[in-house]
């Protein structure tokens, strides 16, 4: 048997997180395949051939795959599971919405957001927000999981040479549909994705306060995040949370500006390379897992490291 | 339209939660109980659609030890109508509780269940989409806006590229996230009223739902910690030892 990987992708290009689950599913089993379910995905299909690791490439099409519902997927996997041992996707919101109804379906008592694969049925995840990690072992003879990317290096994305093989889609349910995705534009890179990431809390007392961060993020080339306590005083968007209830990052470099440290957050960040926090309380508990701390008035400190990383850069 | 809210009683939101020294599991005696905070959010929502005249009932359901009846007492004295409490001292993992709703949306058929997107003990986020599924129900997860109209609901889901807007037919799951409402505090009059709300009581039996837990958690463990580092004194020290001594930019 073998491991089927849900693939996340915009009909365009194939989300990088798939890398990180191919790495996760390589660790089950040597036969792992991706599925493609999209419209006009083609060069999707493709780029999933190429990654490294992976036997074969299961391209469906549909125009109702386009920006697919959880209930259109649902009826394509069980079919597609009947081959299988293993379904696999991101723990991310994509993946989050469609396993745990095709697991019910299959009844398989999913494994949510795993860390580290111990063996074919014994996986660690976090509890609790992250105050605890748990052993799990499931006895099920189809095994669903999802995958935390930050925590399994990403597969090569070349080297591959997997077969694409075109699968029937299912019929669509007329259940739900997608109607717009309202989208924050921006030029910076992804959160979850980004080499560095630079976050705001609470400290930052304004939503145009962010502005100071936009202007170090740009010269570092980086990431803008924010806590929930941010997100929550209407300072940032949502899409921007770091944390348990939001995006899990671990980038070589996080910068954690006026941001106190709520356990939830910390979640979010703590396998970060190299942790910066920049806080005017000296009992901020983000100075426990900072590799370097500067207590002080962020205002002042922000635009002036700004200023010593572009001088930096010149130099 | 009636609305069924399944909440769940975890530990308080504010508690530290500690590790057992002997890894079976995470220290829950003597520890506060509360609401899990996105079933709040839900029971909110729920309330605020009968106000509104959309929803005539609120039914708030737990699935637990006798003690669920305080959680379940809260949620009355929000302002749900009536409550139901699946009564077991068992561990009862998403896939039974999803079971379990089944069955009782079979009994009380709904036009709508609302609940949280995730309980934050075990963080799982599983069983709203799971209850969907067995139904064949139509879902919307990680709601923070929604809108019910005849026959069908439109909702904004909180996804990592931003918000995204489906229509799905009724009856459905919606899930919920954390900007969805601000959910209120039960006075003292509601409080006071809410103990003459009725509560029934069932058992997973009586439902014919096998509880039997399908995962085993073998071990819990502290999570791996990370060192304090060092406090530095200027930026111009800062950005030399990032550059020298960690190496990142």
């Amino acid at each position: 048997m073998a491991v089927l990987v849900l693939a996340q992708h915009d009909n365009r290009v194939l989300d990088p997180a798939v890398l990180h689950v191919v790495t996760a599913a390589r660790q089950l089993r040597e036969e792992v395949d991706l599925l493609v379910a999209g419209r006009d995905a083609g060069e999707v299909a493709k780029a999933a051939a190429a990654v490294a690791g992976v036997r074969r490439v299961l391209h469906a099409e549909h125009e109702a795959y386009a920006d697919p519902v959880a209930e259109d997927l649902t009826p394509l996997l069980l079919r597609l599971m009947e081959g299988y041992d293993y379904l696999l996707a991101a723990a991310t919101t994509f993946g989050k919405n469609v396993l745990p109804r095709v697991a019910a379906l299959l009844d398989s008592a999913q494994i949510s957001d795993i860390v580290e694969v111990l063996g074919p049925d014994r996986f660690k995840r976090y509890i609790y927000a992250g105050n605890a990690l748990a052993t799990v072992e499931s006895a099920d003879d189809k095994r669903v999981l999802t995958v935390r990317t930050t925590a399994f290096e990403a597969a090569p994305a070349e080297g591959g040479a997997a077969e694409i093989v075109a699968v029937e889609p299912a019929e669509p349910t007329g259940l739900a549909r997608f109607l717009r995705r309202e989208v924050h534009r921006s030029e910076r890179p992804e959160l979850t994705s980004a080499r560095i990431v630079v976050s705001g809390g609470r400290g930052i007392g304004s939503a145009e306060n962010f502005r100071i961060l936009e202007e170090l993020a740009d010269v570092l080339g980086a990431a803008i995040g924010a806590s929930r306590a941010a997100v929550d005083a209407g300072f940032a968007p949502n899409d921007w949370q770091v944390g348990q209830t939001g995006k899990i990052v671990a980038p070589e470099l996080y910068l954690a500006v006026g941001i106190s440290g709520a356990i939830q957050h910390l979640a979010g960040m703590k396998d970060s390379k190299v942790i910066v926090a920049i806080n005017k309380d000296e009992e901020a508990p983000i100075f426990q897992v900072a590799d370097y701390g500067i207590v002080g008035d962020l205002f002042k400190i922000v635009p002036e490291l700004t200023e010593e990383i572009r001088r930096a850069r010149a130099a | 339209m009636k609305v069924l809210v399944p909440v769940k009683r975890v530990v308080d939101a504010n508690v530290k939660v500690r590790v057992k020294a002997d890894g079976s599991g995470v220290d829950t005696d003597n520890v506060k109980m509360a609401m899990n905070p996105f079933d709040e959010i839900a029971n909110e929502e729920a309330i605020r659609l009968k106000e509104r005249g959309v929803a005539s009932e609120v039914v708030a359901i737990s699935i637990g030890p006798a003690k669920c009846s305080e959680t379940l007492r809260t949620a009355l004295a929000m302002g749900a109508d009536r409550a139901i409490h699946v009564l077991t001292e068992a561990e009862v993992q998403p896939l039974a509780v999803a079971r379990i709703l089944k069955a009782i949306v079979e009994r009380e058929q709904p036009g709508l269940v609302l609940m949280g997107k995730q309980a934050i003990d075990d963080d799982s986020n599983q069983t709203g989409q799971m209850l969907a599924g067995l139904l064949g129900w139509p879902q919307a997860t990680f709601v923070s806006r929604l809108e019910i109209m005849e026959g069908e609901a439109e909702a904004g889901r909180e996804v990592d590229e931003g918000i995204e807007v489906i229509r799905f037919r009724l009856p459905a799951v919606v899930t919920v996230d954390l900007r969805l409402n601000e959910p209120r505090y039960a006075s003292l009059p509601n409080i006071m009223k809410a103990k003459r709300k009725p509560m029934d009581q069932l058992t997973p039996e009586e439902l014919g739902v096998d509880t039997t837990p399908r995962l085993r958690y073998l071990e819990v463990q502290e999570p791996p910690g990370r060192q304090a580092g060092v406090k530095v004194a200027s930026v111009q020290e800062l950005v030399a030892k990032l550059k020298e001594e960690a190496g990142v930019i």
